[in-house]
Order: structure tokens, then C-alpha cells, then sequence
């Protein structure tokens, strides 16, 4: 019997229709365990780097992790890999929710999607029974609406469902693939449109065993209530009430546009409802008459809070249900704020409608963002005009609003917006290339920082997330000025190995971390969260909530057990380690066969003051050596071979990129 | 003994839906503690309780599986509690034909919540830190009376019907061939 895993993988060929059952080598969980990792050799093996993303061929991967449908709280997090065709590297990424868990329940470790079909469909799977059904009904429609009506069509509410809207169908690179009361973004969805796959609805009702039944789930139990009471782990931005350094720090990809509102307030809070007045007018009995006399009253609807939900077995409850005036509901993705954050100039002023817009269309909030900030950057440089902008509205909301209806349906600028940033400066041309800050053609945080930091560099530069925020999150980005609170950090800091502690100890208020330090806490940083989405770890909980307070209930000494407990597998810190290296080194040969070079690492434009172009070829030099790679950022045939990736090193070799 | 107060132990899984937030712990909770070996497996498709889940409308509750009921109802209620919209099986524990809550799913067979015996607290009100479950204990004095079994009413609507004689010896007659 195979603990915590089912041991198959649901291949769909939807260019014929094609679907299978197919058995999985155990061996492959001891050396990928799942997920991500399982993925990403997927992807190595079948998708050869001549095969464009938008080609038939290149697959679409919901990977459920490791863990889910064990008790492991918090284990739900569902992986969607493939080649991204914004970049055409390898991309992953995920959503919360409840689709893992029951994808495991199903029957199947991930589902593997080839082909293209003719007229769009989706995926229906209960347990055995898989099929694809007609979707020309769900056509136009948002996640929220199809996943309603798949549930009512197949009359199983039970059914999870991860959906594309608008924007994936018409092939926008900031669609999202939605799911309950999260997203994946990052570009997946717009792979799903092109395969005409406009959902997937799964239920599931079977069994998954687990090898050391009483002692895992002391431990589970245990962590229930270490995930609820910890308040450093969750969506804590959504709390939170100082969002001084994001606000400061983080500009919208137009800098120029005004500046800083100000931080996080009170007052801001309500600026970010969105209130309906309405003159509701009816007739009553005028006092002490026989007359008939008009009332007239003003009935406000308002966006409310209603409440915050949670994920698939974990206590946190980090998805905000919001209520829009006109019966309109949707849940705040994870993360809403940050998008305030980004957005927090006089002329993009978003609030819950815009929210909602791009939830309806299934838009990254992230990238689109960024998307509709650079169109209003270029508008007021001049390069884009009213002949591009037709009917501009004046707010910046209807503003925010005009640019999603373009983007979502690519018409007019938007089919150029559509493409990210990237592809949309060259395609407008005019010196709109100047406004681009992407690193390897995709959209990048907008860090505003007085100088370079060398982790952060790294990070934005060599990340196989491509994404910062899909990488940091296990060394603090801050030191701690008091050296009595930071002596007192440190003895609390189960999470990191020794050496972390002292470079931590060591750590002066505005001093540069030691080179040797930063390639390593890069190194560690992205590490952990290529081992949470081996096993279906929220981040939230572990790899990227280390950073602040240091106190994730996950962390790189406690997985392993959780890991051995639930699947019989002996891995201790250095095990899991080992297993999140052999993991990513498969991704950086798939962008290596791919054309990343170390031309390609760099930092976005304005990520720090004065440019030090010198220091920052040192750090990719330190950090190319510390993973084991050759000066062109390609890894190493001893390093692959001491992976057991020597079939790597031959293809590598064979074509040329490893000498 | 007979029409004398007696004390018993009422155990009470208390919900507040307003607490829940549809994480559904509870569901992998139970169905680990009624695997065999106790925690071997997990499966909330077996589980004794269940959140009824809608998402669009900002409804959760957390339901126990109650008695096994063959026919499922003649008609339906809908409730409208603080605007929002709630169907009568929302809050209705039977395991019953017209859904497939609280059914073994390879066999059919009703299940049927045993507040785990064996377990101080219920699971699932242990592993539900949001406190949409709540557990409580109270005495209930009972009137200790005898009440009649299915078989006794059943009878006794016969004997009062037919009399005495032509009940006996239809069941003689009926259980000559058992």
C-alpha cells in the first residue's frame, strides 16, 4: 500500500479525448516527492524546449502535494505547472482551497493535460468516472458562476471546481485560474483557455491512508491550535494596520504618478468600500389626516466584511468574504492588499469594485495591476493618446475599470496589455520600453529600495519562481536593532539551521548582510518553498512566513516528521533539503534548454538606487558557485550527477548548453 | 422505579455557523477517528459531520449525522435567517434518500454520530479552534416511565382491533413457517 499518496496520475489528451489512469513509480516520490516536484520532472521529460507553450503539446499540470487528504493542517495548496507562454520558461503555481485534498480523495496524485480540444470543455471527475463535457454554456462566464453551474448541472454541491474565466478564454497572460476563494496566477490560466479547457470539477470519495496513524495526528491535532494561535502566520497583512513599508515601499510600476497617498488608515479603509445610494420613496397616512403623504428615504447598500474563511483543514482564516452593493459577493484573495499597496497612487485608486472586476474576468491581481499602471504611466508620458484611449474616463476607479474590460477581452490597447508589460512595451514601442521593469519578460514587484540588498537581488534575479514573493519568507528581511530582542529572536528561532543565527546575531541596522550570508539565505529562502510545494504546504504557514517574527508552526525542522509520520519515508532536515535542490535543479534546466542565460539575471529596473553593476555580477558569481553551477548559471555536471540527474547532464551535454 | 425523576448525562455539540469558517477540520477529524485502525485513514466523504457549504451566499454549518430515515420528506422549507437563504436539509441530520450526506460511500449504509465515545470531547469540537463547536454536558431529569417498544403499540392496535383469539392464531398460523 502506498501511504499519503494515491500512486496514479489521470493523463487527458483533450486533442482526441483521451483519458487514462496511469501508475506512478514509487521511486519517484523518494527522489521528487510530489507536487511541484513531481511536475517539474514531468515537464523535463515531455516538453522538449522546440515545443512553443501554445503548441498542443506542452502540458498543463494541477499537481495535488504530498500531503493532502492526510490530516496535516494546512496541506492544500494545489500546483499548476507548465511553460509559460509569456516567457516560454517553465512557471508554477498555485491556489489554496479545498481542489487538492479532493483531487487525492479522487484517486489521483495530479492530473496531466495534453492537447487541445476543438470546442471548449471541462474535466469532470468523480473518483473513477472522468469525462469531458460540453463547456459552450459556461462560455464568458466567471469562476465563481461556472463552478455554480457545473455544481447544479452535475447536482453534486460537493464537487470542487477551478475555473477560467474571461481572460483565460480569449488568452490574456495575467488570467488566473480560480478556485473557491483563491487563485492561481502567474500566467496559468491563459494555457488553460488555449487548450479550450474552461474547468475542472472534481469530487472525490475515497480513502487516503497514512503510515503512523496515532503519532501524526497527535502531532495534527497539536498544530491546530498552533496555527491558530499564531498570529505571524496567515494572510497577517489583512489585519494588520501598519502598512507603512509596503506603502513606502512598493510603487506602483509608474513612479511618477503622484506619489504616496499615505499609509493604511482608518479613513482609507473606508474609502476602500464602495457605497450605492438609492431614493426609495413610498406613500403613509400624514399624521391627524385624512391625507396621503410621501415618504422619501435615501436606503444605502454598502460593501460589508462578512466574514473570513479558511482553507481545506487549516484554522486560519485568511480569505475575506466581502459583500458588494447589488447582491454581488467574492472573497478578497489572499494578498488584496498588496494590490492596494501596489496601487496606492492618486490616479488608480482601486477599491472592492475593482477587486471584484478582476475577480469576474479572472485577472491576476498582481500583473494586471501592473498592466493598468504602465498603460496610465505611458498616457501621461504622452505615448499612449485618446486615439489608443478612447472614452478614457476621468476617476481612478472607471479608470481601473475601462483597462480591465480591455484587457480581459483584448480590445483596442488592451489586446497589447494582454500580452504583460513585457511584450506590450515592444508592441507600442514609442519608448515605452523605458517604463518595463520585467525580469525575464514577466512582471516583478515594484520594490522601491534606498539600496541594493544583496538577498533581494538574488532573489529577483535567479528566482525559479521568477516572482519574489513566490521566494523569500525564511530569513527576516529586517535586522533587529536591540541586540537583547535579537539575542532573544535568535534562541526562539527553531526554524533556521545555526549558521542563519549567527549571520542573524551579527546583523547591523543598515549594514549589507556578508555575500557568503545572502547567496545562502536565497538559497534557503526559495529552498523552503520548493519543499512546501513538493508537499502541498500553504506557504502562509511555513516557507513564507519565517521572515517575520520567525515563528512559522512550519519549518524546516519540523516537516521531515510530518513527512515520515504520514508516508513511511526516513528524511530528516537534510533529507528534505536534498529533495528541494534535486527539485529545483530540474527547473533550472528546463529555462537553461530554454535560453535563460546569465544575461537574463537581473534586477528590475529601479529596484535600488544608483545601479552597481559590479556587485551585482559578484553576488551571481558567489551564488552561481554556492548552488554548484558554471559561470553561465547552467548546473554543473558533478552537481547533477550527485543529484541523479545524470540524465540531465547528457541532455544538457548533448545540446550543447553544458560544455 | 416507575414515574420516579432519574438524572441523565445529555451531551450537546453546540454550532454557532456565524464562528465557522468552512475549513472542515471537523469532517477530517471524525472520519480519522472511525478509521480502522483508529487515524489509519482519512476520507470526510465518511465523516459524521459535515459542513454544508455555500459559498455564494455566505452559509456555513457544521451538521451531525442523526437517525437513518427511509423516506426522505413530503415537502420542503426554506428559511431566510438574516437574509440569507437556507434550505431545511441545511439543518436536517437524517441520513436520507434524497441526499447523499452521511452514507458509507462504497456500501450505502447510513452513518451515525457516536459523540466518540471513547474520547472526553468529540473530535471534531477538539480540532475546531474558531469555535464554531462547542461542547457541553448537562443533566436532564427524566421521568423514568417505561415507555412502550414499536412491537408493544403495534400489538396492542391489534389485540384492540381483532381481539385476543384471532390475533393468536393468525400468529400461529404466520410463524409456523419460520
Amino acid at each position: 500500500m502506498r501511504y499519503a499518496e494515491t500512486g496514479f496520475d489521470l493523463e487527458v489528451d483533450l486533442t482526441r479525448g483521451n483519458i487514462e489512469r496511469v501508475a506512478t513509480a514509487p521511486e519517484l516520490t523518494a527522489l521528487h516527492l510530489g507536487g511541484e516536484g513531481a511536475a517539474a520532472k514531468e515537464l523535463w521529460d515531455r516538453v522538449p524546449p522546440e515545443v512553443d507553450p501554445f503548441s498542443p503539446r506542452n502540458l498543463l499540470i494541477f499537481s495535488a502535494g504530498l500531503l493532502h487528504g492526510t490530516p496535516v493542517p494546512g496541506a492544500n495548496r494545489t500546483c499548476v505547472s507548465t511553460i509559460s507562454p509569456q516567457t516560454n520558461l517553465y512557471v508554477t503555481s498555485g491556489f489554496t482551497g479545498f481542489f487538492g485534498p479532493e483531487l487525492k480523495h479522487a484517486g489521483y496524485d495530479r492530473i496531466i493535460i495534453r492537447g487541445k480540444s476543438p470546442s471548449p470543455v471541462y474535466l469532470h471527475i468523480r473518483n473513477d468516472k472522468v469525462e469531458l463535457r460540453d463547456a459552450t454554456h459556461l462560455v464568458g462566464k466567471s469562476a465563481l458562476e461556472t463552478s455554480a453551474l457545473i455544481k447544479d448541472e452535475m447536482k453534486e454541491a460537493k464537487l470542487q471546481v477551478a475555473a477560467i474565466g474571461l481572460a483565460g478564454e480569449n488568452r490574456v497572460c495575467q488570467a488566473t485560474i480560480d478556485h473557491a476563494n483563491t487563485s492561481a496566477s502567474r500566467g496559468v490560466g491563459v494555457v488553460m483557455g488555449d487548450k479550450g479547457l474552461k474547468a475542472i470539477a472534481v469530487r472525490g470519495t475515497k480513502d487516503i491512508n497514512v503510515a503512523r496513524p496515532a503519532e501524526l495526528f497527535e502531532r495534527c491535532n497539536a498544530m491546530y491550535q498552533e496555527i491558530y494561535d499564531n498570529p505571524r502566520c496567515g494572510d497577517a497583512f489583512l489585519s494588520e494596520a501598519d502598512d507603512s513599508w509596503q506603502v513606502k515601499n512598493i510603487a506602483a510600476a509608474g513612479g511618477a504618478l503622484g506619489g504616496v497617498k499615505g499609509f493604511w488608515t482608518k479613513e482609507l479603509q473606508d474609502e476602500w468600500t464602495v457605497r450605492v445610494e438609492s431614493e426609495h420613496m413610498h406613500f403613509q397616512w400624514e399624521n391627524y389626516s385624512q391625507q396621503m403623504e410621501e415618504v422619501h428615504e435615501t436606503v444605502v447598500d454598502e460593501s460589508k466584511r462578512l466574514r473570513g474563511t479558511g482553507c481545506f483543514n487549516c484554522t486560519k482564516n485568511c480569505h475575506e468574504a466581502v459583500y458588494l452593493p447589488g447582491q454581488r459577493q467574492y472573497f478578497l484573495k489572499s494578498y488584496s492588499k498588496l494590490a492596494y499597496a501596489t496601487a496606492a497612487y492618486a490616479d488608480l485608486k482601486i477599491n472592492y469594485d475593482v477587486l471584484f472586476g478582476m475577480q469576474e474576468y479572472g485577472l491576476d491581481e498582481s500583473a494586471t495591476l501592473q498592466a493598468v499602471s504602465f498603460a496610465l504611466e505611458l498616457r501621461q508620458a504622452g505615448i499612449l493618446t485618446d486615439a489608443e484611449l478612447p472614452d478614457f474616463p476621468a476617476d481612478g476607479p472607471g479608470r481601473c475599470g475601462y483597462l480591465l474590460e480591455k484587457i480581459a477581452t483584448r480590445q483596442g490597447i488592451g489586446d497589447a496589455l494582454a500580452d504583460g508589460v513585457h511584450l506590450a512595451a515592444a508592441r507600442i514601442g514609442k519608448g515605452a520600453e523605458a517604463f518595463d521593469r520585467s525580469v525575464k519578460k514577466i512582471e516583478q514587484l515594484p520594490l522601491n529600495e534606498e539600496q541594493l540588498d544583496y538577498p533581494h537581488f538574488l532573489m529577483y534575479a535567479t528566482g525559479a519562481k521568477m516572482g519574489i514573493t513566490q521566494i523569500e519568507g525564511s530569513f527576516p528581511q529586517f535586522p533587529i536593532a536591540d541586540k537583547q530582542q535579537r539575542a532573544a529572536f535568535v534562541a526562539a528561532w527553531d526554524a533556521a539551521p545555526e549558521r542563519f543565527k549567527i549571520w542573524f546575531l551579527e546583523w547591523e541596522p543598515g549594514a549589507q548582510l556578508p555575500v557568503e550570508a545572502a547567496v545562502d539565505i536565497a538559497d534557503w529562502n526559495e529552498a523552503m518553498h520548493s519543499a512546501d510545494d513538493a508537499i502541498g504546504i500553504c506557504p502562509l504557514l511555513s516557507s513564507f512566513r519565517g521572515q517575520f517574527g520567525g515563528r512559522p508552526p512550519y519549518h524546516l525542522h519540523n516537516l521531515p516528521a510530518f513527512i515520515t509520520l504520514a508516508t513511511g519515508l526516513e528524511l530528516d532536515a537534510e533529507g528534505l533539503l536534498e529533495i528541494a535542490k534535486r527539485n529545483r535543479l530540474l527547473v533550472r534546466a528546463i529555462n537553461a534548454r530554454r535560453g535563460v542565460t546569465r544575461g537574463d539575471e537581473q534586477a528590475p529596473a529601479g529596484l535600488y538606487g544608483k545601479g552597481e553593476p559590479e556587485t551585482e555580477q559578484r553576488l551571481l558569481d558567489a551564488y552561481y558557485a554556492f548552488r554548484g553551477w558554471n559561470g553561465d548559471g547552467v548546473p554543473s555536471a558533478e552537481t547533477l550527477d550527485g543529484l541523479g540527474l545524470r540524465y540531465v547532464r547528457e541532455d544538457l551535454a548533448q545540446r550543447g548548453i553544458l560544455k | 422505579m416507575s414515574g420516579q425523576a432519574k438524572k441523565k448525562i445529555v451531551k450537546e455539540i453546540k454550532v454557532d455557523v456565524e464562528k465557522c469558517i468552512g475549513c472542515r477540520a471537523c469532517e477530517v477529524a471524525c472520519s480519522g477517528f472511525h478509521a480502522s485502525p483508529k487515524y489509519s485513514s482519512f476520507n470526510p466523504a465518511r465523516s459524521r459531520i459535515r459542513v454544508v457549504l455555500d459559498l455564494p451566499s455566505d452559509v456555513y454549518v457544521p451538521l451531525r449525522a442523526g437517525e437513518y430515515t427511509a423516506a426522505e420528506c413530503t415537502g420542503r422549507q426554506t428559511f431566510r435567517i438574516n437574509g440569507k437563504n437556507y434550505s431545511e436539509c441545511s439543518f436536517c441530520p437524517a441520513s436520507c434518500p434524497s441526499r447523499d450526506l452521511f452514507k458509507e460511500p462504497d456500501s450505502g449504509l447510513p452513518l451515525k454520530c457516536d459523540m466518540c465515545e471513547d474520547e472526553k470531547i468529540p473530535m471534531c469540537v477538539q480540532v475546531c479552534r474558531p469555535g464554531a463547536l462547542t461542547y457541553e454536558e448537562r443533566e436532564e431529569e427524566r421521568d423514568d416511565e417505561p415507555t412502550p417498544g414499536e412491537v408493544e403499540i403495534g400489538l396492542q392496535a391489534l389485540l384492540h382491533r381483532h381481539g385476543a383469539q384471532k390475533v393468536k392464531d393468525t400468529f400461529a398460523r404466520l410463524s409456523q413457517g419460520e
